[in-house]
C-alpha cells in the first residue's frame, strides 16, 4: 500500500484529494492542527475505504522543531510515497496592512510553514530517492496584486522553493509537484461569494492536483485556463497594470 | 448578502449565507442569526422550497462527512451535506445502495429527508424517509431532538418532508440495501395512449422494481409515450462498456430553446429514435436513473426567465380521467416541455406528515415561463387537481394556491405544532402564512 502524508488534510481541497486517493487502500497520515477535525476526516475515509489505515499527527504548524520531529517520525513510519503539503488561509489584506502581527502570522501560515515541511520531506526523500513531494501554491503567487499581496507573496516564497526543489531533485527519482489552484469554492473562499465572484468546484479542483501528482507534474495550473490568464497578469506591462483594479 | 436562485432560475434573491463545515461549529452559527434562517444543500429543488429571500440561508454541503457504516446490516451514519451521488459511488461496489433516490443524484441526504423524494421504484420501496432510521434535528433554540421511526417518532413523522421547517437535520443514519452489480435490466416499451400505459403499469409492478414513462404532452389525445422499466441486475450480468461519464455543460441561452415550436419536432424525433431502439438493454445505474445529471446547468435551457416545474398527484380511481384533462390543456396551451413524467405510486403511506407521494398517479413537467400565459394554464391545472382531489409536490413549487396545498395536505395543523419559530421559507410564508 502507497503511504500519502498529508499535510492541513482538512482543508477543503486536500479532503477531496484524500477521497480521490482513497479510491484504492492506502496508509494515510493526516498531519493538522485540529485533532477533533482530523478525527472526523478520518472516520469518512475508513468509511468510504476500509482497508486504508489511517495515522493521525497533530502540531502547531509554527513550531519549527515539532515539523523537522514530525515528519522524521512520519519518515520513520513508513516510506513515503506522497507528500502533499495543503495547509493555508486566506488573510484579510488590509487587516494585514493595519496590522504587522497579522501579516506576519499570514507570512508564516501561507509560506514559511510549508516550505518548512517540503524541507523537511525533501530530507528524507533524498534518503531513499524516493517519492513525490507536492505542494498547493496559488495563482496569486504569480504577481503581486494589491488586492492579495500578503497572500500572493506567501504563495509566491512557495513557487520559488518549489522552483529550487526541482533544481536540486533533477537527476532523482524525486519528483515536486507545485499546484496553483485559481479562485476555489471552499469554506475558505465562502465570503467572496457575496461579492459576485465565480470559483471552481472543489472536487474537480482536487481531482486535476491528483492527476497533476500522480503524472509528477512540476507545474500545473488548477482549473487549466488559468495558466493562459496569468501568462497575460504577468506579462502586463506595469503602466497598465498598475491601472487595473485587481 | 449573497444572490442565490433555486434550480427553476426564476429569479435570484439576497440571502446572509452562512456557511456550515464544521459539526462543532453548527448549533453556536444557527443561534448567532438574528434573522430566520433555513438549511440550504444543494438548491435543485424546483421552486422556493430552498430559498428565504431577506433572510438567512444555511449552508450544508460543507456538512459532507460519512461518519461510520455497519457492513453487516448496511446503515450507514453521515452528516448532511453528503451528496447522494457519494454515497451510490462509495458503496455499489460494496454491494450497497440507497434504496430511494430522485431523477438526480446531485442532492444532499438533507434535502432529501427535508421534502421526502420518491424515485422510479416507489411501488416496491416507497420514499427516501422509509429507510432513514434515525435522525438528530438540531432546534434553533438548541435543543437536540434524536428521533426516528421508533424514538420519537411524531418528531420524525414532521421532520421527513417536513421541508425543512421542524430545525437542522445535522446527522442521518441510513438504511442501504443489498445489490449485487452497477447494472440494471431494462425495457422501454412504445405506448399507444394512456390506457396502453395504465396496462403497463399495472402488468409492470410485481415484477418490475423501476417504473416510470415518458410521455408526449403536445398531442390532446392519443398521448403516446415510452414506458420504462428496470430491475437490478445479478453479479454476473452481461454487460456494456462503462460509461464514461462525460460531462458537458449547458450554455446561458438567451431564451428558452424550449417553446411551442421547438417541441413537437422534439418529441417526434424522441419518439421515433427510441421506439426505434425500443426493448431490452443492459443499463449502468447512472444514466437509468439520473438521466440529466451529464449535462451540468440544464435547467439554463430554458433561458433567462426560468421555468416551472408543475408536478401533480391524483387518486387512481380518478387518474386516467385527471390526467387526460391536464394533458388537454397542457396540448391546447402548446405550453410544455419534453421533460414529461408519468408514474403510478404504490399503494402504501408515506412516512412523513406532509409527505407527497400517495397511492395514485403522478405527473411532472416543466413550463418554461411566459409569464401570465403560464399562470393561466397552472390555474386550469389546478382546477383539474383540486375536483380530483390530488395534490402538488412542494418540493417543485413556486406557485399554488393556498387553498389548493390545504386542500391536498389535509394534515397541515398537525404539522405546525412541530414548526421551528426560527426557521421560515418562501415557501413557508406563501403557503404557510409565516
Amino acid at each position: 500500500m502507497r503511504h500519502i502524508v498529508i499535510v492541513g488534510a482538512t482543508s477543503a481541497i486536500a479532503t477531496h484529494c484524500a477521497r480521490l486517493w482513497a479510491a484504492q487502500a492506502c496508509v494515510f497520515t493526516l498531519v493538522g492542527r485540529d485533532r477533533e477535525k482530523l478525527d472526523r476526516l478520518a472516520a469518512d475515509i475508513k468509511v468510504r475505504n476500509p482497508q486504508s489505515t489511517l495515522h493521525i499527527e497533530t502540531l502547531d504548524f509554527s513550531d519549527v522543531g515539532a515539523i523537522q520531529q514530525s515528519v522524521a517520525a512520519i519518515a520513520v513510519r513508513a516510506t513515503v510515497d506522497i507528500a502533499l503539503i495543503a495547509h493555508g488561509a486566506l488573510p484579510d489584506q488590509s487587516a494585514c496592512q493595519d496590522d504587522l502581527y497579522q501579516c506576519s502570522e499570514a507570512l508564516h501560515i501561507n509560506g514559511i510553514s510549508p516550505v518548512l515541511f517540503a524541507e523537511a520531506f525533501a530530507q528524507s526523500m533524498t534518503r531513499k530517492n524516493h517519492g513525490t513531494l507536492a505542494l498547493i501554491g496559488s495563482v496569486a503567487g504569480d504577481r503581486g496584486r494589491k488586492s492579495n499581496y500578503v497572500y500572493g507573496a506567501a504563495k509566491g516564497l512557495v513557487t520559488r522553493y518549489a522552483q529550487g526543489l526541482q533544481h536540486r531533485f533533477a537527476a532523482s527519482n524525486v519528483k515536486i509537484v507545485l499546484i496553483k489552484p485559481g479562485p476555489t469554492d471552499t469554506p475558505m473562499t465562502a465570503h467572496m461569494k457575496d461579492a459576485g465572484m465565480k470559483f471552481a468546484p472543489v472536487e474537480m479542483v482536487a481531482a486535476q492536483c491528483v492527476a497533476a501528482i500522480e503524472q509528477g507534474r512540476p507545474v500545473a495550473y488548477v482549473p487549466g485556463k488559468w495558466w493562459l490568464i496569468m501568462q497575460v497578469i504577468r506579462h502586463l506591462p506595469a503602466f497598465v497594470f498598475n491601472k487595473m483594479n485587481i | 448578502m449573497r444572490n442565490i436562485a433555486s434550480w427553476g432560475r426564476l429569479d435570484s434573491y439576497p440571502h446572509q449565507a452562512v456557511t456550515l463545515d464544521d459539526p462543532r461549529h453548527v448549533a453556536s452559527k444557527i443561534a448567532a442569526s438574528n434573522l430566520p434562517g433555513l438549511a440550504h444543500g444543494m438548491g435543485r429543488s424546483y421552486g422556493d422550497v430552498c430559498l428565504n429571500p431577506g433572510g438567512t440561508l444555511w449552508m450544508t454541503t460543507g456538512l459532507d462527512h460519512l461518519v461510520a457504516f455497519d457492513e453487516a446490516n448496511g446503515r450507514l451514519i453521515c452528516e448532511p451535506g453528503v451528496l447522494l451521488r457519494d454515497i451510490q459511488r462509495a458503496f455499489i461496489p460494496r454491494g450497497w445502495m440507497l434504496p430511494v433516490t430522485p431523477g438526480t443524484q446531485l442532492i444532499t441526504v438533507g434535502g432529501a429527508i427535508a421534502n421526502d423524494v420518491h424515485g422510479k421504484n416507489h411501488h416496491v420501496f416507497g420514499s427516501f424517509g422509509d429507510h432513514v432510521k434515525r435522525i438528530r434535528l438540531l432546534r434553533t433554540d438548541g435543543e437536540i431532538i434524536e428521533c426516528g421511526p421508533e424514538m420519537s417518532a411524531d418528531w420524525f413523522s414532521a421532520t421527513v418532508g417536513g421541508l425543512g421547517l421542524t430545525g437542522v437535520i445535522v446527522e442521518a443514519e441510513l438504511q442501504l440495501r443489498r445489490v449485487e452489480s452497477p447494472w440494471l435490466q431494462t425495457e422501454t416499451l412504445p405506448y399507444a395512449d394512456l390506457d396502453a400505459f395504465f396496462d403497463l403499469s399495472d402488468a409492470s409492478e410485481a415484477s418490475w422494481e423501476h417504473t416510470v414513462a415518458w410521455i408526449d404532452c403536445m398531442r390532446g389525445e392519443h398521448q403516446r409515450g415510452l414506458f420504462m422499466r428496470g430491475n437490478p441486475a445479478p453479479a454476473d450480468v452481461e454487460h456494456p462498456a462503462m460509461p464514461k461519464g462525460k460531462k458537458s455543460t449547458m450554455p446561458v441561452v438567451p431564451v428558452s430553446l424550449v417553446n411551442r415550436w421547438s417541441l413537437p419536432p422534439f418529441n417526434t424525433a424522441y419518439y421515433t429514435l427510441k421506439r426505434w431502439k425500443a426493448g431490452a438493454a443492459v443499463e449502468h445505474y447512472e444514466p437509468f436513473l439520473y438521466p440529466l445529471d451529464n449535462l451540468r446547468e440544464w435547467n439554463r435551457m430554458y433561458g433567462p426567465n426560468g421555468f416551472y416545474q408543475y408536478q401533480s398527484l391524483v387518486p387512481r380511481a380518478i387518474g386516467r380521467d385527471a390526467v387526460q384533462a391536464m394533458l388537454k390543456e397542457i396540448a391546447r396551451s402548446g405550453e410544455g416541455s419534453f421533460l414529461a413524467v408519468l408514474k403510478t405510486f404504490g399503494n402504501r403511506s408515506a412516512p412523513g406528515i406532509l409527505s407527497f407521494p400517495q397511492p395514485g398517479v403522478t405527473l411532472a413537467l416543466d413550463f418554461p415561463n411566459h409569464g401570465e400565459r403560464t399562470h393561466t394554464l397552472f390555474a386550469r391545472l389546478d382546477a383539474i387537481v383540486r375536483e380530483a382531489k390530488g395534490r402538488l409536490y412542494p418540493a417543485k413549487d413556486a406557485r399554488m394556491p393556498r387553498d389548493l396545498f390545504e386542500s391536498g395536505y389535509p394534515r397541515l395543523a398537525e404539522f405546525m405544532q412541530y414548526r421551528d419559530s426560527g426557521i421560515s421559507s418562501a415557501l413557508s410564508r406563501r403557503l404557510m402564512g409565516s
